[in-house]
């Protein structure tokens, strides 16, 4: 926009503002009949030559606060109002055979055809523009609709024009959405900044301190450069610091988010190769793929049940445990129950196992990636403060990560097949000799693995690309988890997954996503060499396996 | 030592040494003297992909020294290939000289395409061959011996060597894909035209490359078996089997891990070397973790603590890659899939396995129960 509020403000001080002030005022005071008349004369005011009797009309118009107004300023600011030569009322015009079909601005009656040169186009010019997106604003501030009101306020954010200030003031007395109050204030506060009373302006400036709405911060920079009051500048520099101050905090909060939600997804990623690494000494090379069928399964739910996308990944999650878990069971009594106690072994076993489901997977589904949908309630964002939003999707599967390691470690510690799980992979014979019966703990705990790692690729789903070469991305990384955090531990799965997802996200801005990631990986490969045993270290007998 | 009594008791290495010499004769004279036409010709494609099964036989042998004698699974073998490869591609680069697209007389078309004005410094030295030539062989040295050192030292063995291994390779390869780093990116280093002053494209360098592929397979193996029939090989074997004894009797397993794993990285750096000339083409693929790990199935195909197993393995094995990828390229994977279960699962001692397996087998035939299963 080439013109800006301020300069039209200081330099029509009389015709913008006190003028209509006392307009206003003496408008308020007369009759009804007579309000409508000024309006009548307003109306007729509207196809003046002048610009200035024109925007004086466009005030009385919007001062009126008739709610069919809003409509007319809105075609005048599309450049669709015309008025006809006959009487100058404005009228909206139609094409028609004859010519135009006149319909009336205000009261949408019709008013006839009439032939092209019979209407002229009202024209306005810049200045008229803003004025009107202000009066226009200013209108729908009255609507019932809290959403519109918000989008209004936001539309008239530092407005200085008098009628709009007492809009604004006007609505604060009876505004209950806290989002519109917020920016009803900021508006207020904006636009005493331009106030002639220094006291004013610092009152604004110390308003507007710690304010994290970037047009606060913007004003107040601007405010700097032309400031002659130095109480006003001192404050606003002050009030400056709060902001960059507060802002970074939000930076840093937002880097924390986004690192607590990469470490989500490595949770989700590793908690199932936890279980069948750390417990169970396997190593499963085919845990990716497991990952990528639950995926898969989230895909195949969505395509049976169209019409219900928003429950989908409530039918998913299960049905992908299900599927996963039935798989880890099948591996585990075809392939991987030959090859305990040589763990090399295993892993080149069930890496053939998962080259298997790749080409599985492109051949009956798919070479491509499929489009695997996010549900409404997984989009959007929660707007924590202007300069910190949290998107659902992450927020959602950082609970839910934080959900299934709980569940996780309540099905080991507290069910008996977690007692189970746990005797078999201290000592096997004993387990044995005890009644366990070993062959159904392993199906069950690999299955169970396995089935984890299906619900991780639901959520994964959600994230990420679904293709069939999704698990290989997350099968280094699980691994690189699991053997940071020490084999056999939950608790240091979801500590070492945290903690290298937010390593990871403090160490991008400086040095780029691949170069982060090469170093964490650097980073662990070092660790290895300092604690083999990983953060949190088996004790006892188990430990010397 | 001479060879011959370094190939003692090795029939199966004698055989394998005697085709390679039969193949090596024959070949370039079915390629060079037999005219196109007759059913006998040996085409110009044929030799360079028995190049390329040549320099990956090494790369298996590479892998069979340390897997096989010394228990250590690396999954990032590649990656020393792959920095071999690199070396050469270094070299390669260079002698394109001013006849890229872009036509500078000094810079690789992707560095002027990425608008830097000076040859990196890592890049100074390699337009001559003596000294790509023992980068190749230094680079994947060094990186395996401090790795190894590193690793050896604080003891990290078994699954978690084989996972850390298969960490140096992925980060080898994030490193590799970015342009910054100046080896062409994703793209990596091709359109090579000569070596050593000879056209790459000629059938005579072509053969050139072959007969050096099998001397280097030939010398390879022959080091291998005199490290495996040295005092310093027996010292392996009883790391790979009991560790913890070794140490305790007084020997530094340490010293004897690193000095066999770094040789190793060099010999997979020499076949890296050789195989970029044949392919044309060196790129961050080669890191892939896939490729290690595919490796590691041939040496188990072939028969690990073999040598001559791990040749075996990776000939037929690509020879099976080539094949079906060519006829039905759906199926590779699901083969290469089964190959891996089926051979952990039944042939656990590989090929060369096989033949020991059906002798005991016939030998004991009235007792026939567990001899199958003999092999833990």
């Amino acid at each position: 926009m080439p013109m800006n509020p301020t300069c039209r403000s200081r330099r029509f001080p009389h015709l913008g503002g006190l003028g209509l002030v006392f307009g206003v005022l003496i408008l308020m005071m007369l009759p009804l009949g007579s309000m409508a008349d000024e309006i009548d004369a307003a109306l007729i005011d509207l196809s003046d030559r002048s610009f200035e009797v024109k925007q004086a009309a466009v005030d009385v118009i919007a001062a009126g606060g008739d709610p069919r107004a809003g409509t007319l300023l809105e075609a005048l600011l599309g450049g669709n109002l015309y008025a006809r030569e006959s009487d100058r009322r404005p009228v909206l015009v139609a094409p028609s055979p004859g010519g135009y079909r006149l319909t009336d601005a205000l009261d949408g009656s019709d008013l006839g055809e009439v032939e092209r040169g019979a209407v002229k186009k009202i024209t306005i010019n810049n200045r008229m523009r803003n004025q009107l997106r202000t009066a226009i604003a200013a209108l729908t501030l009255a609507s019932p609709d809290p959403e519109i009101r918000l989008k209004a306020a936001q539309q008239m954010l530092g407005d200085a024009n008098p009628i709009v200030v007492e809009a604004i003031r006007d609505q604060l007395g009876r505004e209950d959405d806290q989002r519109v109050r917020d920016y009803l204030d900021l508006s207020l506060a904006l636009a005493s900044l331009r106030d002639e009373a220094p006291a004013a302006r610092l009152a604004a400036v110390n308003a507007l301190s710690g304010s994290l709405y970037p047009a606060a911060r913007n004003a107040l920079t601007k405010l700097l450069s032309d400031e002659p009051d130095p109480e006003v500048r001192a404050a606003a520099e002050r009030s400056l610091a709060a902001i960059e101050q507060k802002l970074k905090l939000n930076a840093a909060a937002e880097t924390l988010f986004f690192g607590l939600s990469l470490g989500s997804v490595l949770v989700l990623a590793a908690i199932g190769l936890a279980i069948t690494f750390g417990v169970m000494g396997v190593i499963n090379m085919a845990h990716g793929e497991l990952i990528m069928i639950g995926a898969y399964t989230t895909y195949l739910v969505q395509q049976a049940m169209p019409g219900f996308l928003d429950y989908s990944l409530f039918v998913a999650i299960p049905a992908a445990f299900v599927v996963a878990g039935l798989l880890g069971v099948l591996i585990e009594r075809s392939v991987i129950r030959f090859l305990y106690g040589r763990p090399l072994e295993t892993l080149l076993a069930t890496f053939g196992i998962s080259l298997i489901l790749q080409q599985l997977v492109r051949t009956t589904i798919s070479a491509q990636n499929v489009a695997v949908q996010n549900p409404s309630w997984m989009s959007g964002a929660l707007q924590i403060n202007p300069a910190l939003a949290l998107t659902y999707n992450r927020l959602y599967i950082l609970i839910f990560a934080l959900m299934v390691f709980v569940a996780l470690l309540l099905i080991l510690k507290r069910t008996a097949l977690g007692l189970q799980v746990r005797a078999v992979a201290q000592n096997r014979a004993m387990a044995r000799s005890m009644g366990v019966r070993s062959a159904r703990v392993d199906a069950l705990t690999f299955g169970l693995g396995a089935g984890v790692a299906g619900v991780a690729g639901v959520a994964l789903s959600q994230l990420t690309n679904v293709g069939p070469n999704m698990g290989q991305a997350y099968i280094i990384d699980s691994f690189m988890v699991v053997v940071f955090g020490g084999v056999g531990n939950l608790w240091g799965t979801l500590v070492a997954g945290l903690t290298l997802g937010v390593a990871n996200k403090l160490m991008e801005p400086w040095a780029g996503a691949v170069l982060a990631k090469i170093l964490v990986l650097v980073f662990i490969i070092l660790f290895i060499q300092k604690r083999p045993r990983g953060l949190f270290p088996q004790r006892g007998r188990a430990a010397d396996g | 030592m001479g060879v011959a009594s370094v190939m003692r008791g090795d029939r199966g290495g004698q055989a394998m040494l005697a085709v390679l010499l039969v193949v090596a004769v024959v070949v370039p004279i079915l390629n060079l003297m037999v005219p196109e036409s007759s059913p006998w010709h040996v085409s110009t494609y044929t030799v360079t992909l028995l190049g390329k099964y040549l320099t990956y036989a090494l790369l298996a042998v590479a892998v069979d020294l340390v897997w096989g004698y010394l228990g250590i699974l690396s999954l990032g073998h590649a990656a020393f290939f792959g920095l071999g490869g690199y070396a050469m591609g270094m070299y390669l680069m260079r002698q394109i000289g001013d006849r890229g697209v872009y036509g500078h007389p000094v810079l690789p078309d992707f560095m002027v395409f990425l608008n830097w004005s000076e040859l990196p410094w890592f890049w100074q030295g390699f337009d001559l061959f003596w000294f790509a030539a023992l980068m190749a062989i230094l680079v994947p040295g060094t990186l395996a011996f401090i790795f190894g050192y590193l690793a050896f030292r604080s003891r990290v063995t078994g699954v978690y060597l084989s996972i850390m291994t298969q960490a140096l390779t992925y980060a080898l390869m994030l490193a590799f894909f970015r342009n910054e780093m100046g080896f062409g990116g994703n793209n990596g280093l091709t359109d090579f035209k000569d070596i050593l002053g000879f056209d790459l494209k000629s059938d005579a360098t072509r053969i050139g490359l072959f007969l050096a592929s099998a001397g280097a397979l030939a010398l390879g193996y022959l080091a291998c078996r005199w490290i495996v029939t040295s005092r310093l090989g027996r010292v392996a074997v009883a790391i790979r089997d009991a560790e913890a004894r070794t140490r305790f009797i007084g020997y530094r397993v340490d010293r004897v891990k690193l000095a066999i794993f770094t040789f190793s990285a060099m010999l997979a750096g020499v076949a890296g070397a050789l195989y970029v000339p044949q392919v044309g083409i060196i790129n961050p693929g080669e890191f892939s973790p896939l490729n290690s790990i595919e490796l590691v199935i041939w040496v188990a195909i072939g028969g690990r603590a073999t040598l001559y197993g791990a040749v075996i393995g990776a000939i037929l094995v690509n020879y099976g890659k080539t094949y079906f990828t060519g006829a039905f390229p759906e199926a590779w994977l699901f083969a290469l899939g089964a190959l891996f279960v089926i051979v952990t699962l039944f042939l656990p001692k590989g090929i060369a396995g096989l033949v020991g397996m059906i002798r005991t087998w016939r030998r004991s035939r009235s007792p026939a129960e567990s001899a199958a299963e003999a092999a833990p």
